[in-house]
């Protein structure tokens, strides 16, 4: 723990990781979530950054590609982290190296997620963060991981999700694979930092630090466990197979009578299938010997489908989940970002979170995905500004004079 | 045998999903010992999921089962019944952490809700999964993985790009969305057990699966209440569209060029390759790295399981199991420098470790397990 955390973070005092500095040279999207997740969970995050280079979720969206004109007025900057500090160094620059390694020394945990290779030509490797913090945790994200023949690999997210083979088994059978999106850096982010916590929980007992090699593209394949498990046990090579389950029948998102609207239905047992038969009226099917299993079900998944289809195609999803679920029956809509925003359930569980941001305004975000009973995680403050907090953290954290750093500014050391 | 990283924490697993399965071999791979139940006669359910070896179903060899369960203990148990019930209240009272996956209300109305347990064990870490969470009008609501990937944000937007609305929108392959909450609920519960290892309590977290997956969404999910705009599986349109498919001649690559170097570096990779569809994806790959830009093959599960890449990390381990024999699968979730990760142990065999729990750590002897079996408990 660091003493010095005191002053900076006496608002972060709440969550479980209250008194963990976490200090980050990181940009995009899985590096700045996954120490976003930490401070969520009460660490106080110092991001270093520079307007040399952006990161790059400053200036543009990969989800809407827009680009945004300056570098304080992008809602997925934002959203990917919130409750940080930013401080701006040049780090081509010997001087900056320097501060960033005192950064490191009074801090518990450093990430990066540079192309392997760069942080070391920096001098702000595993290394050299030893020396300055000998008990340093230290985590390096990168697609490929720090080892083998691909570790040069750049990648976002889509090369991860391709690479690790989930791309490929979703989707259309006749259809390329999915690229997939965003979503999974934020996968590899939150595997990242669970390795952190880990290693915090290790040091507690131990009072060793250790480095952390994550590759993105293992963390997703793990998360692709399904077809490499058939392909090691059966040889086979799965392909997109949409929304079907080789077990559950029905298993699918059903066309509703809106609008592009769908309802997803699983049914696994033989009660479900028996409510599920009663809801669309067709009691007689509950009865019938063809689906009287699960078995026999999944052989007549076409079947099946046609019949439910029938039914969804006379109601609106959120009418049809209400009649299924009533029923106990798995069924839920298949919700666009309006819908879940317009949602009763998520107002009344505050999922979305509005705050306070000064060039954006009013920011939309969403709040953390737990609730602890003792030591709430929270969003606390909007997403830092490009070098917001350069004053506080060097002078209030490294005791720089303010003269020090009015010089290090015109000489672009803090730039 | 190298330190782990939560060596001597001890969890208890008592779910039926796969979330809560997945939540706790990714602590039990770092080290804790997790011990888990199951209903005693029939099992996880997860024992009844493929792949099965030639598609022949068999309780001990399903491959979702074996990669869900490394490194854990295996006993049956029934806190339903009166005896099961005192034996699961010494094994909470044994535990530092939790695991349930039972529908909001169903341990309390059993009385076994956290209030009750942390009468026994005031510094235990309960961790509850469930679909909607425990409040809220969806509450009561039951789901699948497949509900859950659908009423998060997530599948509405894939297949991505789609071809054509009129399909319908897909869930991520395999049980993707399932582990997503697992992996969600262990970070949680860790940063709950550093907390209490400074002396602070136990404490409850309560873990929503719909809200755990659309924390992943979170970026496209505000796009409609920040800036109005609905956005759906098609994709920004061409002009916009950041990220690109190429069919070649033994599959797909995927690339994209968001920043305005490697705008460049793909521009000079098409222009070398006008035709894709005449090369391999490693020739493309490997010439498109070189310039910068980030083009990647879209592997099969062959791919991937002969990849020289994760090869070299040692991604895989083989494991071998009395009944499935030896089967590979993937391990290595990242690398730690001082504590790795490792298989110690194979999925247990239903019941295994019955007799090493109940006798020898609970001190029971032959006549008290006999009449646990006679009750059904076990």
């Amino acid at each position: 723990m660091s003493a010095l955390s005191q002053d900076l973070s006496s608002v972060d005092a709440e969550g479980p990781l209250a008194g963990v500095r976490v200090v980050e040279f990181t940009s995009a999207w899985a590096g700045p979530y996954a120490t976003c997740l930490l401070g969520f969970l009460g660490a106080e995050v110092i991001k270093v950054e520079s307007r040399k280079r952006l990161d790059h979720s400053r200036i543009t969206s990969f989800t809407t590609a827009r680009a945004f004109s300056g570098p304080d007025e992008s809602p997925v900057f934002d959203n990917l982290n919130l409750n940080k500090r930013s401080v701006c160094l040049d780090l081509s620059r010997r001087e900056a190296v320097a501060i960033a390694k005192r950064l490191i020394a009074v801090s518990d945990v450093a990430v990066e997620n540079m192309r392997p290779g760069v942080v070391e030509r920096l001098g702000l490797g595993y290394s050299a963060a030893r020396e300055a913090r000998a008990d340093i945790i230290y985590l390096s994200s990168s697609a490929c991981g720090q080892t083998g023949p691909d570790r040069e690999n750049v990648g976002y997210a889509p090369n991860f999700a391709s690479a690790a083979g989930l791309s490929y088994v979703t989707g259309y059978p006749d259809w390329p694979p999915s690229t997939l999106a965003g979503s999974i850096d934020l996968r590899s982010a939150c595997t990242a930092a669970f390795a952190v916590v880990a290693a915090l929980i290790h040091r507690q007992r131990s009072g060793q630090g250790q480095s952390i090699d994550l590759a993105s593209q293992e963390v997703i394949a793990m998360l692709n466990a399904d077809a490499l498990l058939d392909f090691a046990i059966n040889g086979r090579v799965r392909t997109r197979g949409g929304n079907s389950d080789e077990a559950m029948a029905p298993h699918d998102c059903y066309r509703c009578s809106g609008d592009d609207d769908w309802i997803s239905i699983a049914v696994a047992t033989d009660d479900e299938w028996r409510a599920l038969c009663g809801v669309i009226a067709r009691p007689e099917l509950a009865s019938d010997e063809r689906f009287a299993t699960a078995a026999a079900r999944s052989r007549k998944r076409q079947a099946i489908d046609h019949i439910v289809a029938a039914w969804t195609a006379q109601h609106g999803a959120g009418e049809a989940t209400h009649l299924l679920q009533a029923a106990g029956v798995a069924a839920a809509p298949s919700m666009t970002n309006r819908a879940l925003f317009e949602d009763p359930h998520m107002k009344e569980r505050g999922v979305f979170q509005q705050i306070d941001h000064p060039v954006l305004g009013k920011d939309w975000v969403i709040g953390p995905p737990w609730r602890f009973s003792e030591t709430p995680a929270s969003v606390r403050r909007a997403s830092p500004l490009l070098g917001e907090h350069n004053e506080a953290v060097f002078e209030g954290l490294l005791g720089m004079s303010p003269q020090e750093i009015r010089k290090l500014e015109q000489d672009g050391v803090i730039y | 045998m190298a330190d782990k990283a939560l060596q001597g924490i001890k969890v208890l697993e008592y779910c039926r999903g796969i979330s809560g399965a997945y939540c706790t071999k990714l602590m039990g791979d770092l080290g804790a010992e997790v011990i888990k139940l199951e209903a005693p006669s029939r099992g996880d359910d997860a024992r009844r999921a493929g792949p099965f070896a030639d598609d022949q179903p068999h309780d001990e060899t399903s491959g979702l089962f074996l990669f869900l369960n490394t490194n854990k203990l295996g006993v049956t148990l029934d806190p339903r019944a009166p005896a099961g019930r005192k034996i699961f209240e010494r094994l909470v009272a044994a535990s530092d952490v939790l695991v349930e996956d039972w529908p909001a209300g169903t341990l309390e109305a059993q009385g076994l809700g956290y209030e009750q347990l942390r009468a026994l064990n005031a510094g235990l870490v309960m961790a509850s999964i469930t679909p909607f969470g425990r409040s809220g009008p969806n509450k009561g609501f039951k789901a699948y993985g497949l509900n859950i990937s659908h009423v998060s944000g997530q599948g509405n937007l894939l297949p991505m790009p789609s071809p054509d609305l009129s399909r319908a929108p897909v869930k991520i392959g395999g049980h993707c969305t399932d582990y997503d909450s697992g992996q969600t609920a262990a970070l949680g519960i860790l940063a709950a057990l550093f907390r209490r290892a400074l002396g602070g309590s136990g404490q409850f977290i309560e873990i929503s699966q719909q809200e755990a997956v659309l924390n992943l969404q979170r970026i496209e999910s505000v796009v409609f209440a920040n800036a109005g705009e609905v956005l759906d599986r098609r994709g920004p349109n061409d002009e916009r569209r950041v990220t690109q498919v190429y069919e070649c001649k033994d599959g797909w690559v995927v690339a994209l060029a968001p920043l305005e170097h490697q705008k460049a570096a793909l521009g000079k990779l098409l222009a070398e390759f006008p035709d894709m569809r005449e090369h391999t994806r490693a020739e493309i790959c490997a010439r498109g790295q070189s310039l910068g830009c980030p083009v990647s093959p879209m592997n099969s599960a062959r791919d991937v399981a002969e990849s020289p890449q994760l090869r070299s990390r040692d991604f895989f381990t083989r494991i071998d199991h009395p009944v499935a024999g030896q089967i590979e699968i993937p391990a290595r979730l990242c690398g730690f420098s001082q504590t790795p990760i490792t298989i110690e142990r194979a999925a247990p065999l239903l019941g295994e470790h019955n007799d090493a729990i109940y006798r020898e750590r609970l001190g029971l002897g032959a006549d008290a397990i006999a009449a646990l079996r006679e009750q059904g408990a076990i």
